[in-house]
């Protein structure tokens, strides 16, 4: 149990190894080993939630090696970190079930690429020292690319080109920023920082620099427009992990890094996060409305929805953590689920346009009603994973400002506009043209892709328990470090008031 | 445990016939369906006799939901007077509905997912009635939302459902904004969202503010209103009613169960269970008392000129959702609730009755297509003709009369002795029953009367409906005329307090269902001389002078065309909300996203791939870029750390 984390982690590598072994042209053999590493990730990732202590704040299934010079190998997981290694392992054995038809085209290739994909996001998730955490971060991103750019669509070089400028900056500023961080507190560690109080005026430059690479990846308004277009360009697989996982280590970096390594910048920067995330909800709600392309359409509702999580994590109280967390999980699931249910229809017709669709459900009612639960999630429906974390996420708001939560909650309104209406032109009216006439219902490979979600869509929002109980110990331990952060700049600054 | 089986006996009839529906057959789906709702129904009418007449109260755990540091929510279910009046209208009407749906959707194709949706919207229904926190009451809330979406667009082909069932969630989802805000506030304010412990806290807040929205505000009046902004969104009031015309377009038992006797009327149900807040709030109770008389006058113009049968039918529940609206605002909570049980029966009954109308004569739902009926379906006449006496709330005073009789004029005498400001809400509400009183008999008169409108064909083919559909309008029947009688000393009567118990809260100078009873003589009989005068022009109208509609409307015909066209509402709507909204967007994509955000992208990419071409020539793949100057930033940190970790040694 000791090393788990790596086991973990480095499984996936051992599966490309095995692989890359293979000749070109077993291109079966390649899907299946992808698929039966991918499954035994997730089968011994789950030890690690089954193992895992609820109690504690602390890091859990630490492991520590000698490195380069200062810098340690070192892994570990606490209760915010812990469910987005589970969503990872969780979702790559559906991406690769996703590409078992669609990708034909150097599948061994293909199959590489997500797992050494999948060994560095669970890497960034598991990485306590920062530079180790750095790796994985960037790291991540070379895979993305070659997916995106080899596997893509048209414009898939526009698109990879986009989302390098945009990442580039915020990669350099945060590396920028590890590098003043080592040099004050002396140390790459992640456990050892998190005990650092870095002098408020440091705080403000280091969270701006980490705020430059953790808002593209959100992405947060105005940096989203990579988004859209990675999404539209990518195969169905990497819009999962990008919507499902990438984009979550935004969120997940502002919870490890900003506000606990920050709290007063933090505290101060706090209404500048909550414009921008009243922006994101509200503009790309309006922009997701009028959009022609399914997969645009998505993408703009997910900038919306990270919207919620960036809001909630700076309000900084154990509801808006909370919910962001369960938002970013469920989001993961849902979105995910959204982009699968394209690519079932786009291997189908080989189009993603809204107009070209129309009364599907009367040759794919199985595939309706999947599109309805994941409808209703991303709407916020009760009962439905996608409710908990919106809720939560604006229930916190109201406290912080209520000004925020009218304005953040009118997304309710408008995620039920663009949603319903996306719905309703794709699979209600009547099947009349003549491309979508001998469409066949979902197969059992696509049934087994998409019912687990299906069943934890409602699953988790009937009985978020699990979740919650993972996250409210970390999340209070760091809600109350955030906290006295504030009181001691507030006693520092209090008596030079009065002098 | 009965109470379980109430709740979610229709949730598994909505799995089964929603998973297993092909599997094992409409017929099998329909008797699954109707059969758990049946027995749902007799074990309400038990919960309701233990629960309301003998005053008990329970709770029941069922299960953890969303617990948040000091947030804490379960499911679980709060079974008072209140809540069994709720369980026996909701279930009665359902199991009702299902019967008839039987006979009504006999030809649809996909009858199992009809009776699916109609049991999920049941289970959701009994959900929102029977919570004790405002988190389980909002899973209710759009839980019946989604159902009557789904509902709503139930024929699917057709793109006016379609078009229909959106604007019913989405403007349902503009009062769940203002029910959300209300919950958070109260949360804010409160630290909890459970209703118990809500009601026991919110004396301590009276005449204090909060800040919202930059104001100082009182706290319980903002948040009262917030949560009203929710009932009048699912109840169809005032501003918020532009759907439920509209969602007409769902099959008629549908707007029999949702539309008129279930649904609709949880906004009434809300402000009555969360009284021990509003109570104290007198001017958000104002407030509601404006909107719940605006409502029923409104509604009941718009009533008199409709010609789709399920149109009138319609306006007329939107205008009688304001009587009940305008009961709890004058703190009378028991008569709207009354009203809520009396007219669940006797609006079911008339839209089951329009049902059997336009089943007979082949889906045609426009009334000056029809006349001249009552000889080829005389049951449905019976029955229709009972609902509208019900309605219209014939009685004679101090005796007897139809369910309407009693709990209409209850609101009515209440209104004036609330003292509302001129009486506007004693003589909106008057006036309001005159209209009643005349839609009322206009569509009696043009749907049975005079000679035939209708085509050759579909007048000599049409015919009497089949016994599923009978049997549930002779139920209604009884309803319409019994429930009246018997229940009123209950509801409104001498032995009203012990019936409510603790279910419902009136402050301690509310005396209003005691002064309703020693109004002036006149005041009791001004509703019976307008139904009275409602029907004689209704009579004049359509039997003694049939010329006269189109002169009236020939004469006054911008206001005709006023109340034909709803008022306006929906262009107006549409010119301030929804072209907007899509302009918006598209400026924003295309302007904002595309030539601000990515002509700066753009713009400076261009001057990056001028360097970098020059720098490294490579053909095409941006991604080696981007590894490269990875590369390059991961060298310079190992670097960096490598000497200064080793000079660090060093210097040490």
């Amino acid at each position: 149990m000791s090393n788990i984390l790596s086991v973990v982690t480095f499984l996936p590598l051992v599966g490309a190894l095995l692989i890359a072994t293979l000749n070109a042209e077993a291109k079966g053999n390649a899907r299946w080993i992808a698929l039966w590493t991918t499954l035994v990730t997730f089968a011994v990732s789950l030890l690690i939630w089954i193992n895992f202590d609820t109690n504690t704040a602390s890091f859990q299934f630490v492991e520590e090696h000698a490195w380069l010079g200062p810098l340690k190998y070192k892994m570990g997981v606490d209760g915010i970190s812990m469910l987005f290694v589970i969503l990872t392992t969780f979702l790559m054995p559906l991406c690769i079930l996703a590409s078992w038809v669609s990708v034909q085209d150097r599948v061994k290739e293909y199959m590489i690429a997500f797992l050494v994909l999948e060994t560095l996001m669970l890497g960034v998730f598991c990485a306590l020292d920062m530079v180790l955490f750095y790796l994985f971060f960037e790291g991540g991103l070379i895979p993305m690319f070659i997916i995106i750019g080899v596997w893509g669509g048209k414009r898939r070089v526009y698109a990879s080109f986009k989302f390098f400028l945009y990442t580039l900056l915020g990669s350099v500023l945060m590396l920028l920023a590890m590098m003043a961080m080592y040099w004050h507190a002396g140390t790459t560690d992640i456990p050892t920082l998190l005990q650092t109080k870095f002098p408020p005026d440091m705080q403000w430059w280091l969270w701006i620099a980490f705020f430059a690479s953790f808002a593209v990846k959100m992405p947060m308004w105005p940096v989203h427009t990579w988004l859209p277009d990675a999404h539209v360009e990518a195969p169905t697989a990497g819009s999962v992990i990008l919507a499902g996982i990438l984009l979550k280590m935004g969120g997940y970096g502002f919870l490890r890094f900003s506000l606990p390594m920050f709290p007063n910048a933090s505290a101060e920067l706090a209404s500048f996060v909550f414009t921008l995330s009243i922006v994101a909800i509200i503009y790309t709600s309006l922009v997701a409305l009028v959009q022609e392309d399914i997969k645009k359409l998505i993408a703009y509702s997910s900038v919306a929805h990270m919207g919620y999580v960036t809001m909630g994590i700076f309000t900084a109280s154990q509801q808006g953590i909370d919910g962001a967390i369960f938002q970013m999980l469920s989001h993961g699931i849902v979105s995910s689920a959204l982009f699968l249910c394209v690519g079932v229809i786009y291997d189908r017709t080989h189009t993603r346009e809204i107009a070209a669709y129309g009364g599907l459900v009367e040759r794919m009612p199985k595939y309706a009603v999947a599109f309805m639960v994941f409808t209703m999630a991303n709407v916020g429906l009760p009962g439905t994973s996608g409710f908990v974390g919106e809720f939560l996420t604006l229930l916190s708001a109201f406290k912080a400002n209520t000004w925020v939560a009218i304005l953040a909650t009118t997304g309710v309104i408008l995620s039920a506009a663009y949603a319903l209406y996306l719905y309703r032109r794709v699979i209600f009216g009547v099947l009349e043209k003549a491309s979508l006439k001998k469409l066949l219902d979902l197969s059992p490979r696509e049934i087994a892709i998409l019912a687990p979600l299906v069943l934890l869509t409602i699953f988790y929002g009937v009985y978020p328990a699990p979740v919650l109980d993972v996250t409210a110990t970390s999340v209070k331990n760091l809600v109350q470090n955030y906290q006295s952060a504030q009181g001691t700049a507030a006693a520092s600054a209090a008596p030079q008031g009065t002098q | 445990m009965i109470y379980a089986a109430i709740v979610f006996l229709p949730l598994a009839g909505a799995l089964i016939a929603g998973l297993f529906g092909r599997a094992i057959g409409d017929r099998a789906s329909e008797a699954v369906t109707t059969a758990f709702l049946l027995i749902a129904a007799v074990l309400s009418w038990v919960a309701f006799f233990q629960v309301a007449l003998g005053h008990e109260t329970h709770d029941v755990q069922l299960l953890r939901w969303i617990t948040s540091g000091e947030l804490d929510v379960s499911w679980a279910l709060k079974i008072d007077t209140l809540t069994s009046v709720m369980l026996v209208v909701v279930t009665t009407v359902s199991s009702l509905v299902h019967l008839y749906s039987i006979g009504y959707m006999h030809e649809d194709p996909s009858r199992s997912r009809f009776f699916a949706y109609l049991s999920l919207f049941t289970f959701a229904m009994l959900m929102l009635v029977t919570s004790g926190n405002l988190v389980q009451m909002f899973f209710g809330w759009e839980g019946v939302g989604l159902a009557s979406y789904l509902l709503i667009g139930f024929w699917y082909q057709k793109p006016s459902a379609n078009a229909a069932a959106i604007k019913a969630f989405i403007v349902n989802r503009v009062g769940d904004f203002g029910f959300a805000l209300g919950i958070f506030g109260l949360f804010f304010v409160f630290h909890t969202v459970n209703l118990d412990a809500l009601f026991a806290a919110a004396p301590s807040a009276v005449g204090k503010t909060f800040n919202f929205a930059g104001h100082d505000v009182d706290i319980l009046t903002t948040l009262s209103l917030l949560l009203f902004v929710g009932a009048m969104g699912k109840s169809a009031q005032f501003l918020l009613h532009t759907w439920l015309p509209d969602a007409m377009e769902g099959p008629t038992p549908v707007s029999a169960l949702i539309h008129a006797a279930t649904m609709v009327t949880a906004g009434v149900f809300m402000v009555a269970r969360m009284s021990p807040i509003f109570e104290l709030a007198p001017n958000a109770l104002m407030f509601v008392t404006y909107i719940g008389a605006i409502t029923a006058f409104f509604a009941a113009t718009v009533g008199l000129v409709q010609n789709d049968i399920k149109r009138v039918i319609a306006y007329s529940t939107c205008s009688q959702l304001g009587y009940m609206f305008v009961a709890c605002g004058i703190g009378a909570y028991g008569a709207g609730i009354f009203h809520l049980f009396t007219h669940a029966f006797f609006k079911a009954l008339l839209f089951l009755g329009a049902g059997s109308v336009i089943h007979a004569m082949h889906h045609e739902q426009d009334m000056r297509a029809m006349g001249g009926l009552r000889k080829k379906i005389p049951w449905t006449f019976a029955a229709m003709l009972i609902g509208t006496l019900a309605l219209t709330g014939v009685g004679i005073p101090h005796l007897a009369g139809f369910a309407g009789f009693y709990s209409k004029d209850a609101i009515i005498e209440a209104s004036y002795a609330a003292n509302t400001p001129n009486n506007f809400a004693f003589w909106l509400l008057v006036i309001a029953a005159l209209m009643t009183s005349f839609y009322s008999w206009r569509l009696v008169f043009m749907t049975f009367y005079g000679e035939t409108r209708a085509d050759h064909h579909t007048y000599d083919h049409a015919h009497e409906s089949p016994p599923t559909m009978m049997i549930p309008l002779l139920v209604l029947s009884l309803g319409a005329v019994l429930a009246g009688i018997l229940f009123a000393p209950y509801f409104i009567g001498h032995d009203e307090t012990a019936f409510w118990g603790a279910a419902i809260f009136r402050g301690e100078h509310n005396h209003i269902l005691h002064e309703m009873h020693e109004v002036p003589g006149w005041v009791s009989y001004s509703s019976l001389i307008a139904m009275i005068a409602g029907f004689a022009i209704a009579w004049v109208y359509y039997i003694g002078a049939p010329w006269l509609p189109a002169a009236t409307a020939r004469a006054f015909r911008p206001i005709y065309l006023f109340l034909l066209n709803k008022w306006y509402f929906d262009e107006l709507y549409n010119l301030i909300f929804v072209r907007p909204a899509f302009a918006i967007g598209r400026f924003l994509w295309k302007d904002g996203d595309g030539v601000v955000i990515d002509g700066a992208i753009d713009g400076t990419a261009a001057g990056v791939v001028r360097i970098t071409d020059r720098v490294v020539k490579l053909q095409t793949g941006y991604m080696y870029h981007y590894a490269f100057a990875m590369l390059i930033g991961v060298a310079a940190i190992l670097t960096w750390l490598t000497y200064n970790g080793l000079f660090g040694g060093v210097l040490k």
